[in-house]
């Protein structure tokens, strides 16, 4: 048992707070406010090799490990909700699904690109009528000649607005048993027949770019097809496996940052001649909080380790995200508490974390379907195995 | 080029110090490289990388300033000393300008780099020191350096005024805020980091005693600065507000 980090995640933890602190947090506030995207942050994250961590150096990568990006994702997460999400999903759903089962052509022409920050991924799987039941996606895909013709449609999808191209999961067929087949297309954004939308007015993580996708006639060369055509469905399952690891960290990282603010200013703000941490009250929700922080952290990096030893971590990913994105809202909201109406103000920043982590509990798989996996992995239910995303 | 990079590892300035039974506490603070000394290294990555040769970077003190050292690979730096000062006694400025004299008595150089202070002790004597020592000339507080064949341009900062000097390589010039803008270790960095040389010294490589480092000074007190008083803003004419200024000066502060 060692709970030591290595020099390297260290020095890359450092590292990325400083530049988080420095070049990311400063503008939270403001991207909140414009919904605007924080393009340039991507491209000097791009620059610092942040965008390829866990991709090894012959795509681009710099060869880092799945504890490295965790520890990254929460130091960004910490500084701005809104970026921390973007760089979340361009890493764990833009592009790794490529480096885990793209060929090598594929490789080298879409993963490089993401991994060396030249541009932005995204994963387009949910639909209007297909959430966590990713079973009922209605986008099909149809071979015609060397082309598959696309069709559909794709809510929410993070990134979508500034990536170069986005993975589209659609149904090419049904099973012996009639279920529907699903792969997933590499599918350029600059491709006819495909139109992105940036409308959504969102609650939080207003700063990250949320897209809806419309694919009419999409065509893209059979090579577009990524990975198993037949596995389609068990490859995004463990895209999201990995994906609920870094959405982990992220809600510890805004955890903490409402953490901080509130420690900070418990110990400022005076009420009743002194300051308020030190009523028992105040100090018994510090206590709390700070606690599950560290607990979450644990878990998270627990998931992340397993992962990295290519153990199995479904079910530790699921306790990771499910516990993590919970205890965020928790302690965001006590923040506010903490702060009394000062809290409820956007100048003190806590009402933006809370609204940032409400999305943990949602996106990537929503809490109840976490819970449906630990359930399924503790052996639960096993004969109606229902399809569900996350 | 041979250029060497002096460097230390020092509290991070964000920290609050604490003083117990006349100690420094440390333990759970951070540590980073001391900003004026990674201005050091970044304007050495600069020349080696406009100029040619090479960056190494030396730092007096424990293994725990392996990371710092690291870090300074990470950003670019090519190798790395660490001479290890845990066996003199009391160690002070002298103690590491000997061990730092021992070392490059060994070497060869051009430029030596290093911070105009250091944000713990600010002694600010380290550079002069071993300029002294190894009988080059020295420029401290640059905002601004130029090379160019055997000489280097540099321009001071002398409170708040400009100043610029020539001077003939081998030189020691060390940093001062404004002489560029340190880079962030990128990830390939830090992963090459990992694979350059670092290298450890002790007292015996060098061929120092124990007993010539050992310091000259001698700690009698620690304390913190006393704590900024709530100021007083005084009321009524101006004539009587004087008046009652310098009374208070006389009889409360007791500075006139
Ligand atoms: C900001 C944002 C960014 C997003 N980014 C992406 C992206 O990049 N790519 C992408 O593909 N998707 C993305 N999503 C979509 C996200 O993954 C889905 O919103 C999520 O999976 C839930 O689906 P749904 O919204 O349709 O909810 P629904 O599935 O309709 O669920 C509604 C409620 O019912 C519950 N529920 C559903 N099924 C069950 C069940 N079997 N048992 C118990 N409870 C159940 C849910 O937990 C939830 O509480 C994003 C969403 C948001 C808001």
């Amino acid at each position: 048992m060692n709970f030591e980090l290595t020099q390297e995640q260290q020095l890359l933890k450092d590292m990325v707070r400083d530049f988080a602190q420095n070049e990311i947090a400063p503008k939270a506030r403001e991207i909140d406010e414009t919904g605007e995207f924080p393009i340039d942050t991507f491209k000097k994250m791009g620059e610092l090799g942040l965008l390829g961590i866990p991709f090894s150096e012959e795509y681009g990568g710099s060869g880092g490990d799945t504890v490295s990006y965790s520890l990254a994702v929460e130091e960004i997460g910490r500084a701005c909700g809104s970026t921390g999400l973007s760089y979340a999903a361009a890493v764990s759903l833009g592009a790794s699904p490529l480096y885990y089962f793209g060929t090598e052509e594929q490789k080298q022409k879409y993963l490089v690109p993401l991994a060396s920050g030249e541009a932005l991924g995204s994963f387009g799987l949910t639909e209007p009528n297909a959430g966590s039941d990713a079973g009922g996606t209605q986008t099909k895909a149809v071979l015609d000649g060397d082309e598959y013709v696309i069709n559909g449609e794709k809510c929410w999808i993070t990134n979508a607005g500034f990536a170069k191209t986005v993975i589209v999961t659609a149904v090419t067929g049904k099973d012996a048993r009639g279920k529907n087949i699903i792969s997933a297309f590499i599918v350029p954004t600059d491709t006819p027949g495909f139109t992105i939308n940036s409308n959504y007015d969102k609650m939080g993580v207003r700063g990250s770019n949320t897209s809806e996708l419309i694919l009419e006639d999409v065509r893209v060369p059979k090579e577009n097809l990524l990975g198993d055509p037949e596995k389609g469905f068990k490859q995004f399952l463990y895209t999201l496996d990995g994906g609920r690891i870094s959405i982990a960290s992220l809600a510890v990282g805004i955890a903490q940052s409402a953490f901080d603010a509130a420690l900070a200013y418990s110990k400022e703000r005076k009420q009743f001649s002194q300051p308020i941490s030190n009523f028992q009250a105040i100090q018994f929700k510090l206590a709390d909080m700070s606690m599950e922080i560290e607990l979450a952290r644990n878990m998270v990096l627990k998931a992340a380790w397993l992962k990295d030893q290519g153990k199995k971590f479904t079910k530790e990913g699921a306790y990771a995200k499910l516990f993590a994105s919970e205890m965020a809202t928790r302690v965001c909201n006590q923040a506010i508490q903490i702060h009394g109406g000062y809290g409820y103000m956007k100048e003190y920043g806590v009402e933006r974390m809370l609204r940032d982590a409400k999305l943990m509990e949602i996106g990537e798989g929503t809490s109840e379907i976490q819970r449906l996996v630990i359930a399924r992995e503790l052996g639960c239910g096993e004969k109606k195995k229902a399809k569900v995303n996350g | 080029m041979n250029i060497y990079v002096l460097l230390k590892r020092t509290f991070d300035t964000e920290e609050k110090i604490e003083i117990e039974n006349g100690e420094i506490i440390d333990d759970g603070a951070e540590f980073i490289i001391n900003p004026y000394d990674e201005y050091a290294v970044e304007e050495a990555i600069q020349i080696r990388d406009e100029h040619g040769g090479e960056v190494s970077v030396v730092t007096v003190g424990d293994e725990e300033a392996e990371k710092q050292l690291r870090t300074a690979l990470a950003m670019g730096a090519d190798q790395a000393y660490l001479i290890e000062d845990e066996d003199i006694e009391n160690g002070d400025e002298y103690s590491t300008q000997e061990l730092l004299k021992a070392f490059f008595a060994e070497k060869e150089y051009d430029l030596i780099l290093g911070g105009n202070v250091a944000v713990d002790g600010g002694s600010g004597q380290i550079g002069p020191r071993l300029a002294d020592q190894l009988d080059i000339v020295h420029v401290t507080s640059a905002v601004d350096i130029t090379l160019e064949g055997n000489e280097a341009k540099v321009e001071r900062d002398v409170e708040g005024d400009q100043e610029i000097i020539s001077v003939s390589l081998p030189a020691l010039i060390t940093a001062q805020q404004g002489l560029n803008e340190p880079r962030y270790p990128s990830l390939p960095g830090i992963m090459k980091a990992k694979k350059k040389p670092l290298e450890t010294l002790d007292l015996d490589d060098l061929d120092v005693d124990e007993e010539d480092a050992e310091g000259k000074t001698k700690t009698v007190e620690r304390f913190l600065p006393p704590e900024k008083q709530a100021g007083r803003i005084l009321e009524g004419e101006v004539e009587g507000q004087v008046q009652e200024l310098v009374r208070l000066l006389k009889t409360d502060a007791k500075v006139l």
